[in-house]
C-alpha cells in the first residue's frame, strides 16, 4: 500500500448511520409516495359521485381498530428495548402483543368490509368512493399484512430461541417499518374517516 | 506515471489467479453470471441488457422512419406503427436509459467511494433480475397480448398511455396489461437499487472521504437515486390503480363514471418529467468525471456543481405540468409552470458553465470520450434552448405534441444520455475489460453518429413548426413535410451504421483491444487505483483518501489537492 | 434510397405542395396566433443570442485550449473556482428568466382571459374516434370535420369561441395558423377562441394520439366573408333535400344499421355515433379526411371504409352493388 492513501495521521472523521435504517428510511419514502398518490386520489374524488353511497352514510369510525394499531407502535418499542438489554423472554411477549394488536386491526378491517359489502352494497365497483376507499384501506392493509409476515417470522425465530441480542438491530429496523404503518394509518384515518365524512 | 507502479502492488495477482477458470466449462460460467450479487457484473450485465434494448428499440425508431420516409406510405400498417412508438418509448425510457445507468451506478459507485460492494448486494441482484423480469413482460405481449378477444397484441397506448385510452372499452386483449405489469415491475426493481445506492454512498464511503470529498459521479448518484425514491413510486401507485380499473373495474380513471382523465395526466408526469432528470443526472455525471481528465484540470466550482444538480432535483419536482399546457389549466397554473420550468434552466446552466470552466486553461485531449462530450455540450445547449421555448406556455401551445417536442427530447435523451453513456463506455471499458477500445473505430462511430444525429434530429424540429404532430402514421403530401421527413430518415439510418461501429468496437477490443493496464487515462479518482478489471472485492485494502483526487495526490505528492479544497 | 428521393422531389415538383396550405405555426392569420408568434420571435430571439455566446466560448475553449503537439508535458494550472464567476452566471440567467416569464405571462393571460364578445360565434366541437362533430348550438347547426367561420376584419371583429368536449378518449384541436392548441377531453368542457384574419382554408388536425386513426383525423376550417358565411349558414340550416327520385336509396339507407349511427334530420336517422350526414355533400372530405368527396370515392367509401382508414370504426355494410348504387345516388342529394 502506498504511503499517500493510507495517511495513518488522518483522523476517522466518517459517520456512517447503519445501513439497515438508511435502508429502511429509502423504503420507507418511496412508500409515502405511493401513499401519497393515493391519497391525493381520494381527496380529488371526494363528493365526485355519480351515485351512492356516500362516505356520511356508510362509514363508521373504527375507533377500537385505531387504538389497537396505534398502540402496538408501543408494544414493538418496548420488545426491541427488551431486546437490546437481552431480556428474549420479555422480547417475546412484547412482541406477541404486537402481532395481535396487528391482527386485531386486521380483522376489524375485514368486518368492516364485510358489512359494507353485504349490507351496504358498497364494492370497489360501486361508485368513485368505493373505488378510492377501498383502494386506500386495502393499500394500507395490505402493508400490515406485510408486516405481521414479517413479524411472524421473527416471532418463530424467538420461540425456537435462535433471537439474540446482536439482532436488536435488525428488530429495530423492521419496527421502523411497522410504526410507518402505524403512521400511515394516522393520515389514512384523518383523510377517509374525518375529512371525507 | 508513479501512481500507478504504486497501486498496481494492490492485488493485481489474485485476480489474474482467479479469472484463469482453468477447468470452469461454459456453463459453469453462465451460472456465475446468473447467481452473481457482486456489484460489477451485476452493473455489466445491467449494461448489456441496456445495450441488448437499445438494439431492439433502435430498429423500432428506425421502422418507424422508414414508414414516415415519404407521405401516403403503407410500408407499415396504422396498428402496427402505433405498437412501434409505444414499444419504442417504453423500451428506451424503462429498459434501456434505466438499465445503463442503474449499470454505471453498479459498477462504478463502489469502486469510486472505496467500498467492495454495495450495501445490499442480494437486493442489488434482485432489483436487477426484476427489471430483467419487467422487460420480459413488456415484450411477451408479442406473444400473449391478444388474450380472449383477439385484439392487441404488442401496446399500442403510446409511452405515457393516456387514459382513457387504456380503459378496457379502448384497449382490447392483454397488451396493455403487459404493458402495466412490465413496467411495474421494472420500477419496482429500480426503487429496490435506487434504495441500495443512497445506504452505499451515505454508509460506506472509504476513510478521509467525507461528503464533500467525494466525486461528483457519486453526488449526482446519490441524487438521482433520492429522486428515483420520490418520482418513480408514483407511477407505481398510477399503474396499480390503472390495473384495477382494468381488472377489478374501479373508476380511477374511467370516464363514463366520472373517473378523469386529467388524473392520470397528473399521476403520469409527476413521474415522467422528473424522470428525465433521473436520467440526465448520471450522463452529468459522467460528464464531470469525463471532462476534467482529458481537460488535465480539476473540475471547477465542485460544491456548486452538487448544489446546482441539488436545485435541478428540487425544481424539477415541480414543473410536471408543463406537459401539460394544452389540457385547459387556469392561466395561473400555466403561469407557475412556465415560470418554474423556466427556473430549471437556471441550475442547469450553471452545470455547463462549469464544465466550460473546466476546460478553459486546461490541455484537452481529444480521445472518443472527450469527443462524445464535448458533443454533449453542444448538444445539451441546444436542448435547454428548446426546453426554454417549450417552457414559454402560448409557445407550447404550437409545439406541443408537434414533431419539435420529438426533436426537444431526442436532444435529450440521444443528444445528451446516450451520447455521454457512448462516452462513458469508452472510458471504463477498460477499467472493466483490461483492453482499451480501438480509438480508429471509436472515431467511425463517433463521428457516423453525430452526423446521424444532426441529420435527423436538427431536421425534426423544423415539420414541428410546420404542424405536424407526434404518432401519426402517415400523413398528405400537400403539408410540405416530406423532404424534411426523408432527411430525418436518411439521419437514422447513419446512426445506426455509427451504432454498428460500437458493437465492432466492443467485439473486436474484447479480443485484440491494447492492454489497458490500472490507469490509461491517467485518472484521479479511487477506481483507477486497482486492477482493471478489478479483482471481486475491489481494493486489497480499503484506501484512505484527503481530498476528492485521491491519485492526483499521489501523482503529484509535492502539490496535493488536499492543500487546496 | 435514390428511388425514396427522387419519388419524393417528383411529388415536390407536381405542384402538390400549396404554400397556403402549409400549416405553419410562423404563418399566423388569426389574433391569438399572432400573438404567440410574436412571443416565439421573442424567445427565439433570446435563445439563439444565449446560444451564439455559449457555442462560440465552446468553440473557442475546444481550439484555444487544444492540447498541442509541442506540449511539454506538463499538467496546466489547477483551478479550483471562483466565487465571482459563478455569481455572474447565476446572475445573468436569472435576468434572463425573469425577462422571459414575464412576457410570457402576459400572453397567457391575453389569451386564455380574453372574454367573449356578444357578436362571437360560438361553436360546439366534440372529438370521436376519429372525426370531428362540430355543433352550432345558437344557429341549430350540426356538422363535421369542416368548421366554416366568418372572418374578422375592420371594426366589426367577429371572434370565434369553440367549446371543446370528448365522446371518447382525449383529442387535441390543432389549426397551427389560427391558434395554438387545445386539448378536448371526456369529463371536461375546455374552451379556445381563434380570430381569423383573411379568408381562406386552413388546415389542421388532432395533435394527441387518440388510438389507431390518430393520424387521418384530420381538420379542415374556412374562413368565409360574413356574406358566404351567412350564406352557409341558411343552407346548412335547411331540412334534408327530399328528391322523390331517390326514394330508393333512402329506403336503403333506412333498412340498414346507418341510421343506428348517422343522423339526416327530417327523417327517421337520428343516430349520433357517426357524422351528420344531412348536407354530406355541402362537405370536401369523407372520413375526416381520409379521401376526397365525390360519388365515386363515396362508393367506395361506403363499400370499405377500412381500405381507406383501416381501423375505422364505421363497418362495411356488405350492400350489394345495385343497393350500394341507390344509396349513393340518394346520398348525393344530400346538398
Amino acid at each position: 500500500m502506498n504511503a499517500a492513501l493510507a495517511t495513518d495521521s488522518l483522523p476517522d472523521t466518517r459517520w456512517a448511520p447503519p445501513k439497515g435504517v438508511v435502508g429502511m428510511s429509502c423504503l420507507i419514502i418511496a412508500e409515502s409516495a405511493i401513499f401519497t398518490i393515493f391519497v391525493v386520489a381520494y381527496l380529488y374524488y371526494l363528493g365526485k359521485d355519480l351515485g351512492g353511497p356516500t362516505p356520511r352514510q356508510v362509514l363508521e369510525l373504527p375507533i377500537l381498530n385505531s387504538i389497537c394499531l396505534l398502540s402496538s407502535s408501543a408494544t414493538i418499542t418496548f420488545a426491541v428495548r427488551a431486546l437490546r438489554k437481552g431480556d428474549a423472554k420479555r422480547f417475546g411477549l412484547w412482541w406477541a402483543i404486537t402481532i395481535a394488536l396487528g391482527a386485531y386491526f386486521l380483522l376489524g378491517t375485514g368486518w368492516e368490509w364485510r358489512h359494507l359489502i353485504r349490507d351496504k352494497g358498497l364494492t370497489i365497483r360501486t361508485n368513485l368512493f368505493g373505488t378510492t376507499f377501498y383502494s386506500l384501506v386495502g393499500l394500507h392493509a395490505s402493508h400490515v399484512v406485510v408486516g405481521l409476515l414479517a413479524l411472524l417470522i421473527v416471532m418463530a425465530f424467538s420461540i425456537t430461541g435462535s433471537l439474540k441480542q446482536e439482532h436488536a438491530d435488525r428488530a429495530h429496523v423492521l419496527s421502523l417499518y411497522w410504526h410507518f404503518v402505524d403512521a400511515v394509518w394516522v393520515i389514512v384515518f384523518t383523510v377517509v374517516y374525518i375529512i371525507g365524512r | 506515471m508513479n501512481g500507478t507502479v504504486n497501486t498496481d502492488a494492490i492485488s493485481g495477482a489474485p485476480s489474474r489467479l482467479s479469472n484463469a477458470a482453468v477447468d470452469k466449462n461454459v456453463f459453469d460460467h453462465v451460472h456465475s453470471w446468473l447467481v452473481t450479487v457482486d456489484h460489477k457484473k451485476l452493473g455489466l450485465m445491467y449494461i448489456m441488457y441496456g445495450l441488448l434494448f437499445f438494439v431492439v428499440g433502435g430498429i423500432e425508431a428506425c421502422l418507424i422512419r422508414i414508414q414516415l420516409a415519404v407521405p401516403n406510405n403503407h410500408f407499415l400498417p396504422p396498428q402496427v406503427f402505433n405498437q412501434f412508438f409505444t414499444m419504442h418509448g417504453t423500451t428506451m425510457v424503462f429498459f434501456v436509459g434505466m438499465p445503463l445507468i442503474f449499470g454505471f451506478a453498479n459498477y462504478l459507485v463502489p469502486l469510486m467511494i472505496g467500498a467492495r460492494d454495495l450495501a445490499f448486494p442480494r437486493l442489488n441482484a434482485f432489483g436487477f433480475w426484476l427489471t430483467v423480469f419487467g422487460g420480459l413482460l413488456l415484450y411477451f405481449s408479442y406473444i400473449g397480448g391478444d388474450g380472449m378477444s383477439g385484439a392487441g397484441s404488442a401496446p399500442d397506448v403510446g409511452w405515457f398511455a393516456y387514459a382513457p385510452l387504456t380503459a378496457r372499452a379502448f384497449s382490447k386483449g392483454h397488451s396493455t396489461d403487459y404493458w402495466i405489469l412490465g413496467i411495474l415491475v421494472s420500477g419496482l426493481g429500480s426503487i429496490a437499487t435506487a434504495a441500495n445506492v443512497v445506504t452505499t454512498i451515505l454508509c460506506m464511503r472509504c476513510r478521509g472521504m467525507t461528503l464533500t470529498k467525494m466525486p461528483l459521479l457519486a453526488w449526482m448518484n446519490l441524487i438521482m437515486c433520492g429522486m428515483v425514491l420520490i418520482a418513480v413510486s408514483p407511477l407505481t401507485a398510477a399503474q396499480i390503480m390503472l390495473l384495477l380499473d382494468r381488472f377489478v373495474g374501479s373508476h380511477f380513471f374511467d370516464t363514463q363514471d366520472g373517473g378523469s382523465a386529467v388524473l392520470w395526466m397528473h399521476f403520469f408526469w409527476i413521474f415522467g418529467h422528473p424522470e428525465v432528470y433521473i436520467l440526465v443526472i448520471p450522463a452529468f455525471a459522467i460528464a464531470s468525471e469525463v471532462i476534467p481528465v482529458f481537460s488535465r484540470k480539476a473540475i471547477f466550482g465542485y460544491p456548486v456543481m452538487v448544489g446546482a444538480t441539488l436545485a435541478i432535483a428540487f425544481v424539477s419536482l415541480s414543473v410536471w405540468a408543463h406537459h401539460m399546457f394544452t389540457i385547459g389549466m387556469t392561466s395561473t397554473s400555466n403561469t407557475f409552470f412556465a415560470v418554474s420550468t423556466m427556473m430549471v434552466g437556471i441550475p442547469t446552466g450553471i452545470k455547463i458553465f462549469n464544465w466550460l470552466g473546466t476546460m478553459w486553461g486546461g490541455k484537452l485531449r481529444f480521445d472518443t470520450p472527450m469527443l462524445f462530450s464535448i458533443a454533449f455540450l453542444f448538444q445539451f445547449l441546444i436542448a435547454g434552448l428548446t426546453g426554454i421555448m417549450l417552457g414559454a406556455a402560448p409557445f407550447d401551445w404550437q409545439l406541443n405534441d408537434s414533431y419539435f417536442v420529438i426533436a426537444h427530447f431526442h436532444y435529450v435523451l440521444v443528444g445528451s444520455i446516450v451520447f455521454m453513456i457512448f462516452a462513458g463506455i469508452y472510458y471504463w471499458f477498460p477499467k472493466a475489460t483490461g483492453r482499451l477500445l480501438s480509438e480508429r473505430l471509436g472515431k467511425w462511430h463517433f463521428w457516423l453518429f453525430l452526423i446521424g444525429f444532426h441529420m435527423t434530429f436538427d431536421t425534426m424540429h423544423i415539420p414541428g413548426v410546420l404542424g405536424m404532430p407526434r404518432r401519426i402514421y402517415t400523413y398528405e403530401a400537400n403539408r410540405g413535410w416530406g423532404t424534411l421527413n426523408l432527411i430525418c430518415s436518411l439521419g437514422a439510418a447513419v446512426q445506426a451504421i455509427g451504432t454498428v461501429f460500437l458493437i465492432l468496437n466492443i467485439l473486436i477490443s474484447l479480443r485484440k483491444g491494447r492492454l489497458a493496464g490500472n490507469d490509461p487515462w491517467d485518472a484521479w479518482t479511487l477506481e483507477w487505483s486497482t486492477t482493471s478489471p478489478p479483482p471481486e472485492y475491489n481494493f486489497a485494502e480499503i484506501p484512505t483518501v484527503k481530498s476528492r483526487r485521491p491519485l492526483w495526490d499521489i501523482k503529484h505528492p509535492t502539490d496535493p489537492d488536499w492543500k487546496y479544497e | 434510397m435514390l428511388t425514396l428521393i427522387s419519388a419524393q422531389q417528383g411529388l415536390g415538383a407536381g405542384g402538390k405542395i400549396d404554400p397556403a396550405l402549409v400549416p405553419s405555426i410562423f404563418a399566423p392569420e388569426s389574433v391569438p396566433a399572432h400573438s404567440i408568434s410574436n412571443l416565439a420571435f421573442l424567445v427565439l430571439a433570446i435563445t439563439a443570442a444565449i446560444f451564439v455566446v455559449v457555442a462560440g466560448l465552446l468553440v473557442y475553449a475546444v481550439i484555444r485550449f487544444r492540447c498541442r503537439a509541442d506540449d511539454d508535458g506538463m499538467e496546466p494550472a489547477q483551478i479550483y473556482g471562483s466565487g465571482p464567476v459563478e455569481a455572474a452566471w447565476t446572475t445573468v440567467p436569472f435576468l434572463i428568466v425573469a425577462v422571459l416569464t414575464l412576457s410570457t405571462a402576459r400572453v397567457i393571460q391575453e389569451i386564455q382571459d380574453a372574454h367573449e364578445p356578444a357578436a362571437a360565434v360560438d361553436v360546439q366541437v366534440i372529438g370521436h374516434q376519429w372525426w370531428w362533430e362540430i355543433r352550432y348550438p345558437k344557429l341549430g347547426i350540426v356538422t363535421a370535420n369542416e368548421l366554416h367561420v366568418p372572418v374578422s376584419q375592420g371594426a366589426r371583429r367577429l371572434p370565434t369561441f369553440l367549446d371543446l368536449r370528448s365522446a371518447d378518449v382525449v383529442h387535441s384541436f390543432w389549426v397551427p395558423r389560427l391558434a395554438g392548441k387545445t386539448d378536448l377531453i371526456p369529463n371536461k368542457v375546455n374552451s379556445m377562441w381563434i380570430e381569423p384574419e383573411r379568408t381562406g382554408l386552413f388546415l389542421g388536425q388532432c395533435a394527441k394520439y387518440c388510438g389507431t386513426q390518430h393520424a387521418k383525423m384530420l381538420l379542415r376550417v374556412y374562413v368565409d366573408t360574413p356574406e358566404e358565411f351567412d350564406r352557409w349558414v341558411s343552407q346548412q340550416q335547411k331540412p334534408a333535400s327530399e328528391d322523390s327520385t331517390e326514394a330508393a336509396g333512402r329506403l336503403v339507407f333506412q333498412r340498414t344499421a346507418c341510421i343506428n349511427c348517422h343522423a339526416i334530420r327530417g327523417t327517421v336517422a337520428d343516430g349520433r355515433f357517426g357524422p351528420d350526414l344531412t348536407h354530406l355533400m355541402s362537405r370536401d372530405t369523407l372520413g375526416s379526411g381520409a379521401l376526397d368527396n365525390s360519388p365515386q370515392d363515396l362508393r367506395a367509401w361506403i363499400n370499405s371504409p377500412n381500405q381507406f382508414k383501416p381501423g375505422a370504426l364505421m363497418p362495411a355494410m356488405n350492400l350489394n352493388a345495385a343497393d350500394l348504387d341507390q344509396l349513393v345516388a340518394y346520398l348525393t342529394t344530400l346538398r
